[in-house]
């Protein structure tokens, strides 16, 4: 039985890195007492397998886990007994049960939502906000990336799926799958490039705030949540009455 | 959640923030209403370094315990963080409440290696609290020092308030307890360092007086106030059943050195090699009762989540009840896939049977010390293990599927010459002549067998019989070293042989630091000023500044490594009672040179002096 697991990163935690997050929950499932399976073979280990890597420094409140379990009772005590193994800065907001077959966590990323906001002191010019939708609205967004062999010239336009802009703070729906990942970094980068403007070292506070599995088609993509290919099974409160 | 002492530009600027931000599992906060004593307990070298270390996990879990006492920790800062914090003025914190190390009332500090000296001054320094003990006012933190380099600590007496000599877990809390009277009756800092100085396993430097003789060794050493004791018997846990001990340790965030619970089984070692100084500051062996082992494996893998176990002591195969414990472990442990590491056991049929059952015989290698290459020396060393037992063990291990071998040695000890260490070349050579002959070629993965020798350069400590000894010179060691590899590279089978030896410029200065006096402290002060710090880190381990140093002080670095001593010679340790007696000591000098060994405690007693603490292994 495969269950996938939503939790949220913040604060102090946003500190450490992606092997870090792995590592905690491997401990986390052993004190959680979840009933995991391991792979055969000499050095077993648990099946768990997260959907995207979270940069150090970024917070969030969509991160998912994929988990394969011998035994489960049912979603709520899952995320109680979780969160009781957790600190504060990691906390579990759902478990659900997957569908018999579905694909795993990381090969169902196709989106992920961000909100963006400048630190004190490091937004751009005023006005931003009304260059950035102009900006946004372009035919293109042309940027060049380093590889390790040469420069690419990349469209970022095509990977924007939605965006707003409230007060002083942006939101994006953007291209995460693995073939086409954009950094919300990178969009900003390019603005500020157009504008003239120096993007200032350690500018952004990015908050992912979900990740996204695209049920339509590549030409029509409908995104949802990747725990809602799962479902969430509440205890029976009948049987505990009867 | 608690605000961080360095700002997001730093944290998003430097390696491995997870280093400083705290609020690891099991890490303990308190109010700070609730609490009236802050410790801050420091070990003087990077996280994953000091995380990994036991003795830090038994005294936090301790001081917690304590009504009213808050115990955070504290690390040194990586280069990178170090560099900033200096030009930013940031001043050193505790990871817990991530407050300024200025504000507690104690800096703990444990001492595991004499080249972490001028780590403890690069923390002392980055709290803003002087770093010589005499220039501290009644605001300053106590600085107190623990772990084996207590057992000589004068080249580091100048920047100590306290040294607790001996085993934690006995006079803290006597010792909180006094400082929370003193500092509430408004004592100044001078009165309550005298009343700690009575209490039993305290060394206050600051009320003892040095002379010296005109050729530099130590005239007189004497307390110099009335009822200040002139010796110190270190502290020992009689009983480490029923003592402290965490069952919720530390869980870091990022990988560390040791990341695994640890269960000490036994504190102390029966056997009594010459060169180990472990093996005489922990006398007597004690064990622990095997159930209270048990549970506590439970609840340790319980409340930490750690995939893997690991068992400690100085030689675990001397732990009586070891198959009951490991068979208990296995049976429990496995069902929940959880790896169990051994170090320290000797290879024979039981451990290698209980190896092959923990492990991936494939990608493991076994490891054997007979540190040094032939009998005879090994005699002097007072190693108790013999060719027959290293090639008995190594047969049985190509037997069972085994490959790999580690071989470890010491160059440089005392009475050495060219045979013992073409010795080593032989002995190295013979292992894999048996594995040949041992494994027929169909059934050898790769074809080959991968002996990996490793020799370090022998350090005379203080309280071994060889604290005596004349340390070999840098020249000295590496003509060693030399010799070895042509000795290796000689032999018939040096293609299966790896040769590593370690660095000679290290183990000069860790001999003038072990057995040093306080004219050292110059030199340590001298050369953090010059920028020394992370001396056990090859990358950052300047030699030419320590050089300039000794210079600059006027110091020789030969009169503590190569001057031969005489038996009458006043140490700069002889204060300390550890334990073993002197006389002990000097009786095993003379059979070292006798080329006689002596039996291990449970053979038949040596009469060392650890009888006096009343239990253990001498009343068993």
């Amino acid at each position: 039985m495969k269950i996938r697991v939503k939790f949220a990163k913040f604060g102090n935690l946003k500190f450490i890195g992606h092997l870090d997050v792995q590592r905690f929950f491997q401990k986390a499932v052993r004190r959680a007492g979840i009933d995991v399976k391991y792979t055969t073979g000499f050095s077993p280990h648990q099946i768990m397998s997260f959907a995207q890597p979270l940069g150090i420094g970024l917070e969030s409140n969509g991160e998912y886990m994929d988990l394969e379990v011998n035994s489960f009772t049912d979603s709520d005590d899952f995320v109680e007994r979780f969160n009781k193994a957790s600190v504060e800065g990691i906390e579990i907001l759902s478990v659900s049960v997957l569908p018999e077959g579905s694909k795993n966590a990381m090969a169902s990323v196709a989106a992920a939502g961000y909100t963006i906001r400048f630190r004190e002191g490091r937004s751009p010019r005023e006005g931003w906000q009304e260059r950035l939708k102009e900006f946004l609205a372009s035919e293109t967004i042309m940027i060049t990336k380093e590889t390790k062999k040469n420069t690419l010239e990349i469209d970022l336009k095509p990977g924007i799926y939605e965006y707003r802009i409230t007060g002083d703070s942006i939101y994006f729906l953007i291209n995460a799958s693995s073939s086409g990942n954009i950094k919300p970094g990178m969009i900003i980068e390019a603005f500020m490039q157009r504008a003239n403007e120096v993007l200032p070292e350690n500018a952004l506070l990015i908050t992912r705030e979900d990740t996204y599995t695209n049920v339509g088609s590549e030409e029509e993509p409908e995104f949802i949540p990747l725990d809602q290919i799962g479902e969430v099974i509440h205890a029976k409160t009948s049987d505990c009455l009867s | 959640m608690k605000k961080l002492a360095l700002s997001d530009d730093i944290l998003m600027k430097i390696e491995k923030p997870a280093r400083y931000i705290g609020g690891e599992v099991n890490s303990v906060v308190k109010n700070k209403e609730d609490v009236d004593m802050r410790i801050a307990f420091c070990f003087p070298d990077v996280y994953e370094i000091g995380m990994s270390h036991l003795g830090i996990q038994i005294l936090y879990d301790m001081f917690n315990r304590f009504d009213g006492v808050w115990c955070e920790r504290v690390y040194s800062p990586w280069t990178d963080l170090d560099a900033i914090m200096r030009k930013e003025n940031i001043p050193l914190f505790a990871l817990e409440s991530q407050d300024p190390i200025k504000d507690f009332d104690w800096l703990a500090i444990t001492l595991q290696y004499e080249m972490c000296y001028t780590n403890v001054l690069q923390v002392l320094d980055l709290s803003g609290i002087p770093l010589l003990a005499k220039d501290r006012t009644d605001g300053d933190p106590i600085v107190i020092g623990g772990g084996p380099c207590t057992y000589n600590p004068e080249p580091i007496a100048d920047f100590f308030d306290i040294f607790y000599i001996g085993e934690g877990e006995t006079r803290y809390e006597e010792l909180i307890n006094l400082y929370r009277e003193c500092r509430d009756s408004g004592l100044s800092r001078k009165d309550f360092l005298r009343k700690a100085a009575k209490v039993p396993g305290m060394y206050v430097p600051a009320f003892y007086d040095v002379t010296y003789k005109e050729d530099g060794t130590i005239e007189c050493f004497q307390p110099n106030e009335e009822g200040i004791p002139a010796r110190i018997l270190k502290e020992i846990e009689m009983d480490v059943s029923h003592t402290y001990y965490p069952e919720k340790p530390l869980v870091p965030f990022m990988k560390i050195s040791q990341d695994r619970v640890v269960l000490e089984i036994m504190r102390g070692c029966i056997r009594g090699c010459r060169f180990c100084q472990a093996g005489q500051l922990y006398r007597p062996v004690r064990e622990r009762d095997v159930e209270v082992l048990k549970d506590y494996a439970l609840k340790m893998l319980k409340n930490t989540g750690q995939e893997e176990i690991s068992l400690s002591s100085l030689s675990s195969s001397d732990y009586s009840k070891l198959p009951e414990l490991i068979n208990f472990l296995i049976e429990d442990c496995s069902k929940n896939h959880i790896n169990i590491s051994l170090p320290s056991l000797r290879i024979d049929a039981f451990s290698l049977d209980v190896m092959s059952k923990v492990q991936d015989i494939k990608k493991t290698s076994l490891t054997f010390a007979p540190e040094a290459g032939s009998q005879r020396l090994r005699n002097v060393i007072n190693k108790g293990l013999t060719e027959e037992d290293i090639i008995g063990g190594a047969t049985l291990a190509f037997e069972g599927g085994w490959t790999r071998v580690k071989l470890y040695f010491m160059l440089g000890l005392p009475t050495e010459t060219d045979e013992d260490i073409e010795g080593i070349a032989e002995l190295s050579n013979k292992i894999a002549a048996t594995f040949f002959d041992v494994v027929p070629k169909e059934k050898r993965v790769n074809g080959r067998v991968q002996i990996v020798t490793s020799t370090s350069f022998f350090v005379p400590k203080p309280f071994t019989p060889f604290q005596w000894a004349k340390q070999c010179t840098k020249e000295e060691f590496l003509e060693k070293a030399y010799k070895t590899k042509h000795a290796i590279m000689a032999k018939l089978n040096q293609k299966s042989i790896k040769y590593n030896w370690h660095e000679a410029d290290t183990a000069v200065l860790e001999g003038v630091l072990a057995r040093g006096d306080r004219k050292v402290g110059n030199v340590i002060l001298n050369v953090y000023k010059k920028g020394a710090i992370f001396d056990s880190w090859s990358e950052y381990f300047d030699n030419q500044k320590w050089m300039d140093a000794f210079e600059e002080c006027n110091v020789s670095m030969d009169f503590y490594t190569t001057r031969e001593r005489s038996t009458e010679e006043i140490f700069p340790w002889d204060f300390i009672d550890c334990g073993v007696t002197k006389e002990f000591l000097k009786r095993e000098w003379e059979k070292a040179q006798r080329e006689e060994i002596s039996q291990n405690c449970r053979k038949q007693c040596q009469g060392c002096g650890a009888a006096r603490f009343g239990g253990g292994v001498c009343f068993s």
